[in-house]
């Protein structure tokens, strides 16, 4: 049974029943839900979490949706690796990746905000939903939407990688290019939703759907065998999921399911879009929106709405924030493929980056137990790499073509001053 | 020389459901210090106990955020539409129930989103 919550004010504190509203009439500040703990703890037990499903769903007494809700898509219950060859490369010794590049349905972390907003869609009574996106969020809404036989209006930046554009569309879904960039799709959004009665998952639905991020959290910590990390990197677009995986550490510590840690939370940013990886450099507590210039389009976002609550999340906990440019995210995303077989996209390269850059500082520790948290697939960005590879010209079907080519490559390594073929 | 301003749902309960005024205000300070007058009840609600426009209310003019274009120091030019958005705006209606029955609300510390607490566990 889930559990009872409702909306409140994050910075006033008022008190809203379940409804689809974001913002606080009082302060005009965003709203959260509020779980009820109490009525958690009886169906939130290490005992009953693992007679669960092997999806997010496992958790379900701490999501806000409605009492007996029936999930229709195993979103979640991703693998949790360990990364040993590329702690290795980059002077770690407990490093472990948190894979969301195998999230289903749709390859990306926002499958998982997704299926809980989608609930609160159909427990408000839309039979159409949308949202603003750069891209894995349009994927997972439009996925998700027709599996529930919902309409949906998708809104993206004209640019968005192709691959992002197909995968949205391939569902069905109505894909309304914005010519302009994530700022001003999420602004045209806020006006729609005003005007329509529409789910907009990451509008007026944004309570709700930014708890989903929470699962990230449960899965770490019960993949960890019921422990905190002591460190946490994760990528910063909005910010939202930064602070969703604070929230659900302290959920598990109120709940005797964990013990009490200070976990140390770290926030990626690329260079060309950097404005809470800036404020927490500075010291701010407010967000100076950027114009995004980088190829992590999906962490493009200049004014970010969860922006101050992400960087006083970091340094209340004694993390801290980074940024990297262009041509270290492309490095990172082949680096993490090369050590760990995983595939991210850009986003995971500016979390894989940052990460091998706090070790280098000092920042993090090598012998502390770190999870970087990859959040979408490579194969969404695949431009990114263009031109990284070259492709060889074809060889005949004989083995003697073969051993040609193998002499050749030889040759070519020994030139360059590599190693040798057995 | 005058502006057409496009408020957001969330003013509503405070504006008698004006959705769109005009302002001949020159700038940014000037603008606000007119919504407040037209709508004196929203003034309580758009400033913190500094008196300091609230920090989540996002100020655009035609499609660009004013912040871009100078902020207070922009003057605003005929035809200019400005647009106020809260940073996630959105919503059906105003609310101010609660399902907890029985329970007042209660100020929170700055980190109680992060906790989600009825009493802060952060440590803070």
């Amino acid at each position: 049974m889930a559990a009872a919550y409702e909306l409140r004010c994050r910075e006033c504190g008022k008190r809203f029943d379940n409804a689809p509203l974001s913002i606080c009439d009082e302060c005009f500040s965003p709203l959260e839900v509020k779980c009820d703990l109490d009525a958690a703890k009886r169906a939130f037990t290490r005992e009953k979490i693992a007679a669960g499903p092997t999806s997010m769903w496992r958790y379900q007494a701490l999501l806000p949706v409605p009492d007996g809700y029936k999930p229709t898509t195993p979103a979640g219950w991703t693998p949790l690796l360990r990364a040993p060859r590329l702690a290795d490369r980059i002077g770690a010794k407990n490093l472990w990746i948190k894979n969301d590049a195998v999230c289903l349905p749709t390859l990306s972390f926002k499958d998982r905000v997704v299926a809980v907003a989608l609930a609160n869609a159909q427990t408000f009574g839309f039979d159409t939903v949308g949202c603003s996106s750069t891209g894995n969020l349009a994927n997972a809404v439009a996925a998700q939407a027709a599996r529930l036989g919902l309409k949906t209006y998708i809104l993206v930046p004209a640019d968005l990688e192709p691959a992002k554009i197909l995968n949205t569309q391939v569902y069905g879904a109505t894909l309304v290019r914005i010519d302009g960039n994530y700022d001003h799709v999420n602004r045209l959004c806020s006006q729609i939703a005003d005007r329509y009665n529409w789910g907009f998952v990451n509008v007026n639905l944004r309570p709700y759907y930014a708890e989903g991020s929470k699962t990230v959290g449960f899965e770490i910590a019960e993949q960890l065998g019921w422990r905190l990390p002591d460190n946490v990197v994760v990528p910063m677009a909005g910010g939202s999921l930064i602070t969703k995986i604070r929230k659900a550490f302290k959920e598990l510590i109120e709940l005797g399911l964990v013990e009490e840690k200070e976990v140390r939370f770290f926030g990626a940013q690329a260079t060309g879009c950097s404005p809470i990886a800036v404020a927490v450099k500075t010291g701010a507590d407010s967000i100076e929106p950027q114009r995004p210039r980088t190829i992590a389009r999906s962490l493009a976002i200049g004014n970010p709405a969860d922006g101050v609550y992400a960087a006083r999340a970091i340094r209340d906990s004694g993390g801290w924030a980074e940024d990297v440019s262009d041509v270290e995210i492309v490095s990172a995303i082949q680096e993490l493929a090369e050590t760990e077989g995983v595939f991210t996209e850009t986003a995971g390269g500016v979390t894989t980056a940052v990460t091998a850059r706090l070790y280098a500082h000092g920042r993090i520790q090598p012998e502390e137990l770190t999870v970087s948290c990859i959040t979408g697939n490579g194969l969404k960005t695949t431009d990114a790499l263009h031109g990284a590879y070259e492709q060889e010209a074809a060889i005949r079907p004989r083995l003697t073509d073969f051993e040609t080519y193998l002499e050749d490559r030889s040759e070519e390594r020994e030139l360059v001053g590599g190693s040798s073929v057995r | 020389m005058s502006v057409r301003v496009l408020l957001p749902n969330a003013f509503q309960k405070h504006t008698n459901g004006t959705r769109e005024i005009r302002s001949e205000a020159g700038n940014l300070p000037q603008l606000i210090t007119d919504i407040e007058t037209q709508f004196p009840a929203l003034k309580s609600h758009l400033r913190d106990d500094q008196g300091q426009v609230r920090r989540f209310i996002n100020f655009y003019v035609n499609e660009e955020d004013i912040r871009f274009l100078g902020n207070e120091k922009y003057a605003f030019q005929e035809g200019d539409e400005v647009l106020v958005i809260p940073s996630i705006a959105g919503g059906c209606c105003a609310h101010g129930g609660t399902r907890f029955s029985g329970v007042k609300p209660r100020g929170l510390c700055a980190c109680c989103s992060y906790c989600g607490q009825e009493e802060c566990i952060c440590g803070d």
